[in-house]
């Protein structure tokens, strides 16, 4: 019988046939924790009575959300992470290498074909790899830890068709928002997006990471770009044993939609939800000018080399507006020496922004970058929820990084044409 | 078990950080989840809170990350049980996992009135407005398993030890199949 993909993948770590309905248990390729959600998880696999992991190899604990310590807690909980890492024998990613779900691929910890969980929601950007990623609470990553599987319901399937190729200053970001203004915050509750069509084959891998990042936004349980020939020359170069999966031709969807990227410009998501989908150019035109205090250039859905240099091109030559603190945030350590390398940072320096350590911190208001009262903010973040970055009322904008960084110079909502006028990416 | 209490009504996607800010979430400290529980979006929350409280919620209760302090702030607060229209797959887990029933039933949701005393049996799956009595969609059979043991922590327990007896260890496929 015709499968998606996603069937595919899970039957093949259930070891049986499966398709969209039924309740399996499945065996994982890889367990991510980090320090806010992980410390629990350790708890309640202490609570189980579990004594050793049931594979050491495929767990991944990563110190990156309140890392470095900015206080004696969250000093507590990474010494924690490491401890446990070194009694059981796992990978640990210490405070500054990376925030996770960029640093998984990067270090060749993902793989096509693969399954991923972890005690992130956005455990699904490994979709991005022609692998899947399922974000699960501490309990869970707990029991798949001492059992080394865990059970789920297998979704069907929403086919995502992206027709054209994306405009200037189109980014991955404005792909997902697109599809979140389209089906809304629980547009795939309890099911999988597969992310199709010419559109994904014009995205970097980097780009296709943005997009999946978010398909939790939409409440998908996980999602799924299929491989092509970016996917090969990127397992290829990271050396990992792919296992390519496509979905059959005739597979049984959900349901399909198709977006045109022509149609598409740069996009934002108005507070205080990840749904609330318009066009820049829109919202500028119909609101007027709001001013800004705040731009968060990072986290784990546009914190690469693709987003850093995005926010380069507009910055260059181009001044932060007074009034105004932008924050960068290379996602890992080797993105980071890149964008040294290429003088990236610099760039950004110089037009007056502030370059983080690799860390989740202002993206979920935990340090580095947390909103006051009333303050209003333009991000490069998954969630604008209330109170996400700090004050209750304090406003969060979603938007790509050519968007952020035109935000910074203009000291308000902006395209990122006003500032750059022809100038730029055509 | 028949749980009672009056229903905190709320709107359709309430995420997360709404019902536990990100900020709180490294003390692991239940009497700071209590304090903050819903506060971004309802401040008056923990004062108007009492023990045995039901929450009663539109589409996609619970959306966004994955935090387990979620139905632990909620428990904290004094919440007994989730009765909404539809629930976010991560928090739904979670919630179990700890012990928390959630009943998905649009019907009861509909009917609710804020602050309405209403009665939740888990077991049964229903939820009792005035004299209507609304059946809740069946609780999947994975679920059912886990609540019933206790939590995921009790459930978990069992199979390890049963797992020990036979002299199993590692993963398996087949064990703890739903």
């Amino acid at each position: 019988m015709a499968k998606t993909a996603v069937e595919k993948i899970i039957g093949a770590h259930a070891g049986q046939d499966v398709a969209a309905g039924d309740v399996v248990t499945a065996r994982v390729d890889r367990v991510l924790l980090h320090d806010v959600t992980g410390p629990i998880a350790l708890d309640q696999f202490e609570a189980m009575g579990a004594r050793r992991l049931a594979d050491p190899d495929a767990v991944v604990l990563v110190n990156d959300h309140i890392a470095p310590a900015k206080d004696v807690v969250s000093a507590t909980n990474l010494a924690r992470m490491r401890d446990f890492a070194t009694a059981h024998g796992a990978r640990l990613f210490d405070a500054g290498a990376g925030i996770e779900h960029t640093l998984l691929p990067e270090q060749g910890l993902v793989a096509p074909g693969g399954l991923v969980i972890g005690t992130d929601s956005h455990t699904c950007t490994a979709g991005a790899f022609g692998a899947l990623g399922v974000g699960l609470g501490s309990s869970d990553i707990a029991a798949a830890m001492a059992l080394g599987s865990f059970w789920l319901p297998v979704p069907a399937t929403i086919r995502v068709d992206f027709r054209g190729v994306p405009g200037r200053f189109v980014a991955g970001k404005d792909l997902i928002l697109a599809v979140l203004g389209r089906i809304g915050c629980d547009g795939s509750l309890d099911r999988a997006l597969e992310f199709t069509g010419e559109g994904i084959g014009a995205l970097g891998m980097e780009a296709r990471m943005a997009l999946c990042n978010m398909a939790v936004e939409a409440s998908a349980t996980t999602c799924f770009v299929p491989p092509d020939a970016a996917t090969r020359a990127w397992a290829e170069a990271k050396g990992v044993a792919a296992h390519y999966v496509w979905s059959d031709a005739d597979a049984v969807w959900d349901s399909e939609i198709a977006i045109d990227l022509a149609a598409v410009g740069p996009l934002c998501a108005r507070p205080f939800s990840p749904g609330n989908v318009a066009s820049v150019e829109r919202v500028v035109r119909e609101v007027g000018p709001l001013a800004i205090q705040q731009v968060y250039i990072g986290n784990c859905s546009n914190g690469t080399l693709t987003d850093l240099r995005q926010a380069a091109s507009v910055l260059r030559g181009r001044r932060v507006a007074p009034g105004v603190t932008a924050i960068a945030v290379p996602a890992t350590r080797a993105i980071y020496r890149a964008a040294l390398a290429e003088g990236v940072i610099d760039t950004l320096l110089e037009a007056g922004a502030i370059i983080g350590p690799p860390t989740c911190g202002a993206c979920a208001g935990l340090h580095m970058g947390v909103l006051a009262a009333g303050q209003r903010a333009v991000a490069t973040i998954n969630r604008n929820f209330r109170g996400r970055m700090g004050a209750a009322d304090a406003e969060i904008y979603l938007a790509n990084a050519y968007v952020a960084a035109a935000c910074a110079v203009a000291g308000r909502l902006a395209h990122p044409a006003e500032v750059m006028g022809e100038e730029g990416p055509g | 078990m028949i749980l009672r209490g009056a229903a905190h009504r709320y709107g359709d996607d309430i995420d997360t950080d709404v019902i536990i800010p990100a900020a709180s979430l490294a003390f692991g400290d239940t009497a700071m989840f209590a304090r903050l529980c819903m506060t971004p979006l309802d401040p008056a929350f923990p004062d108007r809170v009492r023990r045995g409280d039901i929450i009663v919620a539109g589409r996609n209760f619970g959306c966004g990350s994955s935090r387990e302090q979620a139905p632990m702030a909620l428990q904290a607060a004094g919440i007994a049980a989730v009765v909404a229209v539809s629930v976010a797959r991560i928090f739904h887990r979670n919630a179990i996992n700890r012990g928390l029933p959630v009943l998905i039933c649009p019907e009861a949701v509909a009917a609710i009135g804020m602050g309405e005393t209403i009665a939740v049996d888990p077991a049964a799956e229903t939820v009792t407005v005035g004299n209507r009595v609304c059946n809740a969609a069946p609780m999947p059979p994975a679920m059912r398993a886990i609540l019933d043991a206790g939590g995921l922590v009790p459930f978990v327990r069992a199979e390890l030890a049963r797992r020990e007896r036979l002299g199993q260890s590692g993963p398996q496929r087949s064990e703890g199949r739903a």
